[in-house]
């Protein structure tokens, strides 16, 4: 399978397969609508008698020549055939978890999957003995695997700090016994980030998620208070202070949400970008088409077009030699993840699962409160493992329109959840979602092939 | 080649013999949390 796109004035071309990425000129370009394998020693005449009315009939000879030359090199038209690949990471170990360490928030966003806070089971904390629990599930279930990653995650997980500062300590203090090594991350609102926490989060925390939409008018309008004031004001002087004392070696992002509201979200960026802020993240919305903010179809056009806005920014800052990493157009085109890693996402509801304050387990933190996916519990010992055979079967080739799609190696078959709650089926891709992943990743790829040809020159 | 600039190892299928050791991150586990993207992660396995 091939895939090629024109953007910014170049022809790219990728071979979906074996992950080649070509920058070819017009001939290639229309050469490639009218040919593919078997091939033969020549052109076929009738590719040649309609192409040579435009181009030279000698150099439509040599660029046919040079396809089959790549074909045979197995870097074009390479075959698929990493689907027996697919059964590998059945019965997997659980590695990773998301803890909702507080089902509360001291804010009301407008658009929160969460329900404001609560997961739409209640305002609930969780309590040292289910973080407790949740930490031995994790090193019982994690059979050989050395690192194991837990996510603070709400809620606003600094409301129920102590409890995240004795789980820490509690996980360090079985890493050596287990040999296992803890990763933790957390993901703010800034809304009540004293030093203590600052400090704490600088040191024990590998990533840490800062939420923040933007410009201040951005922010606030969807980012409220419980009183419906913004929020932007305190979180700023807040996010200011954890960057400016975060190690070196550590991860960070300013994570956004963008909507209707602000479709030109590259100034949301630049915004952030210009606050000192240089590792970010923002992402559009996922919610009920009814909803006035929500992205639609008909959004999509602006989107797009915003997305190579945000790339040429992008690369006007790196060209000055300053740095700047925005997440969804990273990308490792010869060091990435292996291709088994490629063939399911997330990982959820297999090695990856979320616990609540009540020590319910679902297979991530959007399919809290869904009862059909209700994985087990940390107080009787009841672990689903057909909901986690499930998911370990729901890859690439399980899912229709994933196995015919040319970006399934890079989102490797997009969020289950948002499969679930928009189409009904963790199999179904969501359709909005993945327009805008093959946007980003079609952005995020002539950005990275610009970059290695610059290197190599 | 004069038609076609190839710009990476399109190593992928290289990968694949050699890979599913477990050890690289969730992907939820980044900065998203709402969407999935896999390809910007880092391979973790030891040489």
């Amino acid at each position: 399978m091939i895939h090629k796109f024109k953007l910014s004035g170049y022809n790219v071309l990728l071979d979906v397969n074996s992950g080649g990425v070509h920058i070819v000129d017009d001939l290639t370009y229309d050469l490639l609508d009218r040919v593919e394998p078997p091939f033969g020693d020549v052109c076929p005449e009738d590719v040649m008698a309609r192409l040579s009315r435009t181009y030279p009939a000698e150099e439509v000879e040599e660029c046919y020549e040079e396809i089959v030359s790549l074909y045979n090199d197995k870097i074009l038209f390479s075959e698929d055939d990493y689907e027996k690949y697919a059964l590998a990471a059945v019965a997997s170990p659980v590695k990773a978890m998301c803890l909702h360490i507080s089902h509360d928030c001291n804010l009301r966003c407008k658009y929160c999957f969460a329900s404001t806070g609560d997961f739409g089971v209640g305002r609930k904390l969780m309590d040292f003995e289910t973080a407790k629990r949740a930490i031995d599930f994790l090193i019982e279930k994690s059979a050989d695997r050395k690192f194991l990653e837990v996510d603070f995650f709400g809620g606003e997980p600094s409301m129920n700090f102590d409890v995240v500062m004795q789980t820490v300590e509690y996980a360090r203090s079985r890493e050596k016994e287990t040999g296992k090594t803890f990763r933790f991350t957390t993901t703010t609102n800034g809304m009540h980030l004293t030093d203590e926490m600052i400090d704490f989060i600088n040191n024990e925390m590998s990533n840490v998620v800062l939420s923040i939409d933007g410009r201040k008018e951005v922010n606030d309008r969807m980012r409220v208070r419980v009183d419906g004031t913004g929020s932007y004001d305190v979180i700023i002087k807040n996010f200011k202070r954890l960057v400016d004392k975060r190690p070196k070696d550590k991860d960070w992002y300013v994570r956004g949400t963008y909507t209707k509201y602000n479709l030109d979200f590259s100034e949301d960026v630049m915004h952030l970008y210009e606050l000192g802020f240089d590792q970010i993240s923002v992402e559009p919305v996922m919610a009920d088409p009814k909803e006035p903010y929500a992205i639609t179809e008909a959004d999509l056009p602006r989107i797009f077009k915003e997305y190579e806005v945000l790339a040429e920014k992008i690369a006007k800052i790196r060209a000055e030699g300053k740095f700047i990493n925005f997440f969804h157009f990273m990308l490792d085109l010869d060091q990435g993840p292996c291709a088994i890693k490629r063939l399911r996402g997330c990982g959820c509801g297999n090695e990856y699962v979320a616990v609540t304050p009540d020590g319910d387990i679902y297979p991530c933190h959007q399919f809290v409160g869904v009862d059909e996916y209700k994985m087990g519990s940390l107080y009787d010992g009841s672990f689903d493992t057909q909901i986690k055979d499930d998911f370990a079967k729901a890859h690439v080739y399980t899912k229709p329109e994933c196995k015919k799609c040319w970006a399934k190696f890079y989102c490797s078959g997009g969020c289950n959840a948002n499969n679930y709650i928009y189409q009904g089926d963790i199999h179904a891709a969501h359709k909005l979602s993945c327009q805008i992943q093959k946007k980003r990743l079609e952005v995020a790829i002539l950005m990275k092939a610009l970059q290695l040809i610059d290197t190599a020159e | 080649m004069k038609h076609i600039k190839t710009i990476n190892k399109a190593n992928l299928k290289q990968t694949a013999a050699k890979g599913g050791c477990g050890k690289c991150q969730a992907s939820c586990q980044s900065a998203c949390k709402t969407s999935c993207t896999v390809a910007n992660q880092k391979c973790e396995k030891e040489a």
